[in-house]
């Protein structure tokens, strides 16, 4: 195989992986976020210091937390269920990494909406919103913070190592993805590879943030 | 105009431990424009939030079109949408002026509704904005847009908080003729909130005076200004302190 095709094949991983998982956590995150900025319940105060807490946790102890879930004598490895991924492969890290993102996507869409003048759902309410058309009133006001949140998602995995490196294990063609790459070339030594292949993985992020500011931009501004 | 749509009996509505409303008995008939005037912090725009069914009452009831509603989050949609309030501080969409007037229209399923969109624009003389950022706005053409925004729904019940507040007199007159005509042309019930005493007086087929969340007087608009039953109403049309 050559270089190229192999620097192809982590790229394409790391895509995959990380993409997958901003999907599932922007799909639980955004909601949560939602329900954390403008709902008022009982424990919601400590929901909202667990989303803190979560935003700023170590990628390795969640990459420990679903080694231990997923390993065979873990509580979920256990069941040996199909939905349930096994250790060392690329669901197992989208696992790990959508646990790791949830909480960036959650926490930050929760600041946004709950920046938006509360005056604002009243006024779309008068204006005959029903609950839903109003949530998403707020929501669009709030687009600019919500587009951070995934922005901050996406940056979070794609240049976390601790959590794949121990869910997936880095075996070459089958769990190798941009950063667990770069930690095992520049212990062989290989520095001009590793060099090369965090340049990719700044233009990746790079690349996503740009799209998201300029999609921002764009389709959103009146 | 006999007809009563609103039937309110023993409302009250209070923030913490503050009664801010006590509303004993107050009808509002179909059709009728009823200024609402009082000092700032009696409760004026508290009342409109109310009959926007908004907010719910603390205790008492209130009755719209014979069928007793409770506001707030399970205020019946269907209900909700008949009536519209203009808020005293109007909050406009991060969108075109054009799209804060269709929103509306837009949450009732509307489509294609730039003809009527352009055409209350220009009652309100706000055409040659229409494309503008509406957050760009100075306040009295945000306040201009608030309005089109809610006369474009032909609403039963239009509710307006100080909607002339920030207006120069020629926009005012424009704003007047604009909810009179409606009011003719649709039978639409106004009550608006207004600190003007020659506004009330224009506009207003009846006047409530209201002092301390509670209503002192409710009369015909000549009746209210010549011959006040209550002496803190005469003291009041006077522009003496009553509070
Ligand atoms: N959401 C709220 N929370 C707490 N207090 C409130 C709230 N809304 C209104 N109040 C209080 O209720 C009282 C009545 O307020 P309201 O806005 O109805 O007065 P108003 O007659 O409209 O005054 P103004 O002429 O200044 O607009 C005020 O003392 C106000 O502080
Ligand atoms: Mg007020």
């Amino acid at each position: 195989m050559s270089l190229d095709a192999a620097l192809l094949e982590i790229v394409l991983l790391s895509l995959r992986v990380s993409g997958f998982a901003l999907l599932l956590s922007v799909l639980l995150g955004i909601p949560a976020g939602l329900l954390l900025g403008l709902r008022r319940f009982p424990g919601r105060r400590l929901a909202v210091a667990a989303v803190y807490t979560g935003m700023a946790f170590p990628p390795v102890v969640i990459g420990l937390f679903v080694y231990l879930l997923l390993s065979r004598n873990g509580p979920l490895g256990g069941l040996a269920l199909p939905f349930i991924p096994s250790l060392f492969t690329p669901q197992a890290m989208i696992l790990a990494q959508t646990i790791l993102a949830f909480p960036l996507v959650a926490g930050f869409t929760m600041a946004a909406v709950g920046g938006v003048d509360p005056a604002l759902r009243v006024q779309v309410r008068a204006l005959g919103a029903s609950h839903w058309q109003a949530t998403w009133a707020v929501l669009e006001e709030a687009r600019g913070g919500v587009v951070a949140a995934v922005a901050a998602g996406f940056g979070g995995i794609i240049s976390e190592v601790g959590a794949v490196m121990i869910v997936g294990g880095n075996i070459e063609h089958r769990t190798r993805v941009l950063t667990t790459a770069i930690v095992l070339e520049t212990g062989k030594g290989n520095f001009d590879l590793a060099i090369a292949l965090s340049l990719v993985l700044l233009g990746l992020a790079f690349s996503a943030n740009f799209l998201i500011v300029y999609l921002q931009g764009r389709s959103f501004d009146p | 105009m006999n007809e009563i749509l609103y039937a309110l009996s023993g409302v009250t509505k209070a923030y913490g431990r503050r009664t801010v409303l006590a509303v004993d008995d107050l009808t509002i008939r179909r059709g009728e424009t009823l200024a609402v005037v009082g000092p700032s912090g009696a409760g004026k725009s508290t009342l409109l939030r109310l009959l926007n069914f908004l907010e719910p009452a603390a205790t008492g009831t209130i009755s719209f079109g014979g069928q007793t509603i409770v506001g707030g989050d399970d205020a019946p949609l269907a209900v909700l949408r008949r009536i519209t309030t203009v808020f005293q501080r109007p909050v406009l969409l991060k969108r075109t002026v054009a799209a804060n007037v269709a929103y509306g229209l837009g949450l009732r399923g509307q489509r294609n509704t730039q003809a009527v969109v352009a055409k209350i624009l220009d009652a309100v003389g706000l055409s040659h904005l229409a494309g503008e950022k509406a957050r760009s706005l100075s306040g009295g053409e945000a306040q201009r847009v608030a309005l089109a925004r809610a006369l474009v729904l032909h609403p039963d019940v239009l509710l307006l908080d100080e909607p002339t507040a920030n207006l120069d007199p020629a926009n005012v007159a424009l704003i007047e003729q604009a909810v009179a005509q409606m009011c003719r042309e649709q039978g639409t019930t106004v009550v608006f909130v207004t600190h003007n005493l020659f506004q009330a007086r224009r506009m207003g087929d009846r006047v409530a005076l209201m002092l301390d969340g509670r209503l002192v007087e409710v009369g015909d608009t000549d009746a209210f200004f010549e011959h006040p039953v209550d002496p803190r109403t005469a003291a009041f049309v006077r522009g003496e302190m009553v509070y």
